[in-house]
C-alpha cells in the first residue's frame, strides 16, 4: 500500500525517479492531487445508504463488488459548499492504511482531471497556514505549469477518528 | 544450505496438538488390563510423532518429556509391562503437561519446565522398574538422582558413515550428553580418508566422550535412542574421570591406541565451541518465527469437499461459455428460451457453489465434543460420582467460529449437570437408580438452526428453592404464580448467579447468565427443561454459521434496515388505548401483562421523513437479553436470509449497527444490533442498579 507517508522513503531507495504520478481532480474550481497508486478506481456517483449518527461528510454506504465501502464527500470534508450530485459527479474509490489496516472508502469529488508525474521535491513548498482546518489534510503545493495544485495527505483526510478533525466536521 | 524451518512450525503445532487429542482420546476409552493393541499403537505413534517433531524443530524440552512418554509406551506395546490405571493417569497427566508446553513454544514463550520435569521423574521411576504399580504418588515423584553419585562413563560413539543421511546430527547428541554432566570429548579422525576419496556425505568422525553423570547409564542410552541402529555405541563405566576403561573389547572398532595424546586438547575444545554455536544458532530461529502471525488459524478440509466444489465450478464454466454463445448469436425467440435456460443453469451453479463453500467451514460438532470424554472423567474422580457420558450426533456439521465460541458454554453446562444435577452413587442407590449416572450430549439439524442438548437424569432442578431465592433476590414477588418452566428460567436471571451461596441450595444458576449471553452473542437461544427425580435438559438452539441470517426487512422513512429474524417475537399495529406515557419522552405499551418501551428507530438514528403516529405505525417487539422493547417502523417488507458483511473493515463500529448486507437489487442495508439500539436509545436494563423500566415489578409504571 502506498501513501504519501512512504512516499519520501521509497524516493530514497529509488532515486532514478524522483516523480510520483498524481491523479488530479476538480473541487471548487480548485485542483487536488492524490497518489495514483492508492486508487483502486473511478465511478460514477450512485445513491448509497445512509449509515446513521454519522458525520455529514459521509454521505453512506456503497456496494463495491460485495465489499461495503464509506463514501466521504470531499467538499463538506473541507467545509466547501456542498453542491447536488448528478450524473458528472465521480466517486474515486481509494485504499489507504489507517491504524495498520488498509481500508477502501469512497471519495466524492466535482470531476476528475488529469493525471501529473511530479517531483516529490517541488512539492515540499508548504506556506505555513496554521490557522487553517484543512492545513492538516495538505501534503504540500506544486505548481504544474501555470496552474497550482494542491497535494492531499489522504490518510489524513480519511482518518475519521482524528480529534483534530472533529472541528471541522460541524457536528 | 540452511532451511528455514521455521516455516514448518505452524504445521508442526497443528499436527502435534491434533497429535495429543488423539492420544487423549484413545487414552480415555483404554480399559487397564483390556487394552486393545492397536489402540497402544495409535498413542504410541502420536507420541513417536511428536517427539520427532519437536527434536527436529529443536524443542528440546518437549522432545526429551515425550522420550519418556514414548518409552512406557513401548514397553506396553512390547508387551514388556502391563497397563494399569495409573500409567493411564499418568499419561493424561503428561498429555495436559505437553500441551502447555506446545502452546507455550508456539506463543513464542518459554515453556513451564516445572511440572514436566515431576512428571518425567515419575515417568522415569516407572521405568527403572522402581514400581509399576500402586506406590504412592510422593515415592514416585522422588528424584531419583538426588541420591545417586556421580559416575563417569566412557562412552564410545563410533556412528556408520551413513549418519547423515538418515537426517541426525552428531552435535545435537553431544550437546545432549554435555547437559548430562561434565563431557569430555574426543574426536576421532583417523578413519577420515584422504581429500579425493572423501564422499562429503559421509561421516567419517567418531567420538570418544568421557561424562561424569548423576543421571544413570539409560538417560545416555536415550540420547542415542534415535541411531542405534545407525552407530556402534558402547558404553562402560569407569571411576575416574580419565582412567583407561574396563573395556570387554566391546568395541573392536575404537582403537586403543587413541591418537596422540597431545592432539587432544586441539580436538576437545572444537566440538564444544561448535555445540555454542548451535546454541547461537536456535536464536535467530526463534526470531524469524515471530514474524509468523500467530493469529493466522487454518482449517483442514476434507478432500471431498475441494472434490466436489472443483465439480462445480467446472459446470459453472460450462454454463458461462454456453451463455456467451447464446450472447454471439442473434437474438431471436429462440436464442432467448436457451438464455433463459442458461440462466437458470446459472442460478442453480450458484446456489449450489455457495451451499458448498459454506461446507468448507463447517466441521462435524465431534470438535467441540471431543473434549468432553476428558472433563467428564476428571470432574467425576474429583466429586466422586460414577458417570457415563453418550455422545449422540457428533457427525452434525456446524460453523467453525460458533464451534470455537459454543465449547465454554457447554462445558459450563456439562459441569454443572455432574456438580449438581447427578447424584452421588449412594443418593442414586436409595432412590433406586442405576449408580452409574448418565450425561447426554446430542446435536441435531432443525430447521435452519443446530440444536444441541445436554441432558442428565440427575434430581432436576429444585423449584422450591429458585423460587425462594428468586422472592429473596426481588426478582420476583411472593404472590407472583409462576410456571415450573418460568421458575427454571429464572436461573438465567443475572441477578441470580451473584447471589451468595445460591449455588449450595438450588445446586443451579452460577454463571448461567453468561452462558445464556455467550449462546446469544451467537443469535442462539437457550432453554431449560427439568424434571425432580428425572433429570434436567438445557437446549441449545444456534443458527448453522455466523454468516447468515434470517432478517426482517423493515422500512423507516426511505431507509431499509434489517432485524434479526431470531429476535423478534411478534410485531403489532398499535392500539394507542394502550401506550403510556413515562417520564420524559418515554412510552410503553401494555402488551397483555408486560410494558414494552417504544423504541422510535427515526429518533434514534436522525432520519426525517418517517412516519411519527403510533397508529400508523408497526412495532416490532424484540427480545433481547429476556428484555422486550418495541421498535418502532413504518413498515414491514419481506423476510429473507442476508449474508452479513463487516462495516467496520472499511468503516468504523456504528452504535445500534452490527453489520450490513448487500440486498438483491445491490443496494446495501443495515443489520439493527438490538442491544446497542437500547443502549443508544438511553433505556436501561431493568434488574441493573439503575433500574428505569421493570418488566415484573412494575409500581414505578401507570398503568
Amino acid at each position: 500500500m502506498t501513501e504519501h507517508m512512504n512516499l519520501n522513503q521509497q524516493l530514497v531507495l529509488d532515486t532514478e525517479t524522483d516523480e510520483k504520478q498524481f491523479l488530479t481532480f476538480m473541487m471548487d474550481e480548485e485542483e487536488y492531487g492524490i497518489d495514483i497508486l492508492a486508487v483502486q478506481e473511478i465511478r460514477g456517483w450512485e445513491p448509497v445508504t445512509v449509515i446513521p449518527n454519522s458525520p455529514p461528510f459521509v454521505k453512506g454506504a456503497m456496494n463495491l463488488r460485495g465489499t461495503i465501502v464509506p463514501i466521504i464527500d470531499l467538499r463538506q470534508r473541507f467545509g466547501i459548499t456542498h453542491i447536488g450530485y448528478g450524473p458528472l459527479t465521480v466517486v474515486i474509490v481509494v485504499s489507504v492504511t489507517l491504524k495498520e489496516q488498509d481500508k477502501l472508502m469512497g471519495i466524492v469529488v466535482d470531476a476528475v482531471s488529469d493525471v501529473y508525474s511530479i517531483s516529490e521535491e517541488k512539492a515540499k513548498d508548504v506556506p505555513d497556514f496554521q490557522d487553517s482546518d484543512n492545513a492538516q489534510f495538505v501534503h504540500g503545493l506544486v505548481n504544474v505549469g501555470e496552474k497550482m495544485v494542491v497535494l492531499l495527505n489522504l490518510k489524513k483526510v480519511l482518518d475519521l477518528h482524528d480529534k483534530s478533525c472533529a472541528k471541522s466536521n460541524g457536528g | 544450505m540452511s532451511i528455514d524451518l521455521s516455516q514448518f512450525f505452524d504445521v508442526f503445532f497443528e499436527e502435534s496438538f491434533e497429535g495429543l487429542d488423539a492420544m487423549e482420546s484413545e487414552l480415555l476409552n483404554l480399559e487397564p488390563g483390556k487394552e486393545d493393541q492397536e489402540t497402544i499403537n495409535t498413542i504410541f505413534r502420536a507420541a513417536h510423532s511428536i517427539k520427532g517433531g519437536s527434536g527436529t524443530f529443536g524443542f528440546t524440552a518437549v522432545s526429551d518429556f515425550t522420550h519418556v512418554l514414548e518409552t512406557l509406551l513401548d514397553q506396553i506395546r512390547n508387551g514388556q509391562r502391563q497397563l494399569v490405571a495409573e500409567h493411564v493417569n499418568l499419561l493424561l497427566k503428561a498429555i495436559d503437561c505437553l500441551r502447555a508446553m506446545l502452546t507455550a513454544l508456539q506463543a513464542q514463550e518459554e515453556p513451564e519446565q516445572q511440572e514436566a520435569n515431576e512428571l518425567k521423574q515419575r515417568f522415569e521411576a516407572i521405568l527403572n522398574g522402581e514400581n509399576s504399580t500402586g506406590v504412592p504418588e510422593q515415592a514416585i515423584s522422588e528424584p531419583e538422582e538426588q541420591a545417586a553419585l556421580p559416575i563417569t562413563f566412557q562412552i564410545d560413539f563410533k556412528p556408520l558413515p551413513y549418519l547423515f543421511k538418515t537426517g541426525n546430527e552428531p552435535l545435537y547428541m553431544i550437546a545432549e550428553l554435555s547437559e548430562l554432566g561434565e563431557l569430555e570429548t574426543q574426536a576421532l579422525h583417523d578413519e577420515v580418508p584422504k581429500l579425493k576419496q572423501l564422499n562429503a556425505e559421509d561421516c567419517y568422525l567418531y567420538w570418544r566422550f568421557f561424562l561424569t553423570t548423576t543421571r544413570g547409564e539409560s538417560a545416555i542410552r536415550e540420547i542415542f535412542e534415535w541411531v542405534e541402529d545407525d552407530a556402534e555405541i558402547t558404553i562402560v563405566q569407569c571411576g575416574g574421570l580419565f582412567e583407561e576403561p574396563d573395556d570387554h573389547s566391546e568395541s573392536p572398532n575404537i582403537p586403543l591406541s587413541v591418537p596422540a595424546e597431545a592432539e587432544l586438547p586441539v580436538q576437545a575444545p572444537e566440538p564444544s565451541k561448535m555445540v555454542q554455536d548451535n546454541k547461537e544458532e536456535t536464536v535467530p530461529v526463534k526470531d524469524a518465527r515471530k514474524n509468523t502471525d500467530p493469529s493466522t488459524t487454518s482449517i483442514r478440509v476434507g478432500i471431498d469437499k475441494v472434490d466436489s466444489l472443483i465439480n462445480m465450478v467446472g459446470e459453472l464454466v460450462i454454463t458461462q461459455a454456453m451463455l456467451s454463445q447464446i450472447g454471439e448469436q442473434e437474438i431471436t425467440e429462440s436464442s432467448i428460451a436457451a438464455l433463459q435456460e442458461g440462466l437458470a443453469q446459472l442460478a442453480h451453479n450458484t446456489r449450489d457453489l455457495q451451499e458448498n463453500v459454506m461446507r468448507i467451514r463447517m466441521l462435524p460438532i465431534s470438535f467441540v465434543f471431543s473434549r468432553f470424554p476428558r472433563l467428564v472423567r476428571d470432574i467425576s474422580q474429583k466429586l466422586n460420582k460414577q458417570v457415563e457420558l453418550k455422545l449422540i450426533g457428533e457427525q452434525t456439521e456446524l460453523d467453525k467460529t460458533v464451534m470455537e465460541k459454543l465449547s465454554d458454554p457447554m462445558v459450563h453446562l456439562v459441569r454443572n449437570s455432574l456438580d449438581h444435577g447427578l447424584e452421588t452413587p449412594e443418593e442414586r442407590i436409595a432412590q433406586g437408580k442405576d449408580p452409574v449416572g448418565t450425561v447426554t450430549l446430542n446435536a441435531f439439524h432443525q430447521g435452519g438452526n443446530i440444536v444441541i442438548e445436554i441432558m442428565d437424569d440427575g434430581k432436576g432442578l429444585d423449584t422450591e428453592k429458585i423460587r425462594s431465592k428468586a422472592i429473596q433476590n426481588g426478582l420476583i414477588q411472593e404472590q407472583d404464580e409462576l410456571t415450573v418452566d418460568e421458575i427454571n428460567e429464572l436461573i438465567f436471571m443475572p441477578g441470580f448467579s451473584t447471589a451468595d451461596n445460591v449455588s449450595e441450595i438450588s445446586g443451579r444458576g452460577v454463571g448461567m447468565d453468561v452462558v445464556r449471553k455467550n449462546i446469544q452473542a451467537l443469535n442462539g437461544s437457550v432453554e431449560v427443561s427439568s424434571e425432580a427425580g428425572v433429570g434436567s435438559t438445557f437446549t441449545i438452539r444456534l443458527p448453522l454459521t455466523l454468516a447468515i441470517l434470517d432478517g426482517q426487512l423493515v422500512q423507516v422513512a426511505d431507509h431499509t434496515y434489517i432485524i434479526p429474524l431470531i429476535s423478534i417475537v411478534e410485531s403489532l399495529q398499535i392500539d394507542i388505548a394502550k401506550v403510556s406515557n413515562v417520564g420524559k419522552g418515554l412510552q410503553v405499551l401494555r402488551l397483555r401483562d408486560e410494558y414494552i418501551p417504544i423504541l422510535r428507530l427515526y429518533d434514534i438514528f436522525n432520519h426525517k421523513g418517517a412516519r411519527e403516529e403510533l397508529d400508523k405505525t408497526l412495532l416490532v417487539v424484540v427480545e433481547n437479553d429476556n428484555y422486550k422493547v418495541g421498535i418502532l417502523v413504518d413498515d414491514l417488507l419481506a423476510q429473507q436470509q442476508v449474508v452479513i458483511k463487516s462495516l467496520e473493515a472499511n468503516y468504523q463500529r456504528v452504535d445500534g449497527i452490527s453489520g450490513a448486507t448487500i440486498l438483491g437489487d445491490g443496494t446495501v442495508s443495515l443489520i439493527i444490533d438490538i442491544s446497542g439500539l437500547i443502549k443508544l436509545s438511553g433505556l436501561r436494563r431493568p434488574g441493573s442498579s439503575e433500574l428505569l423500566v421493570d418488566l415484573k415489578a412494575d409500581e414505578g409504571i401507570p398503568a
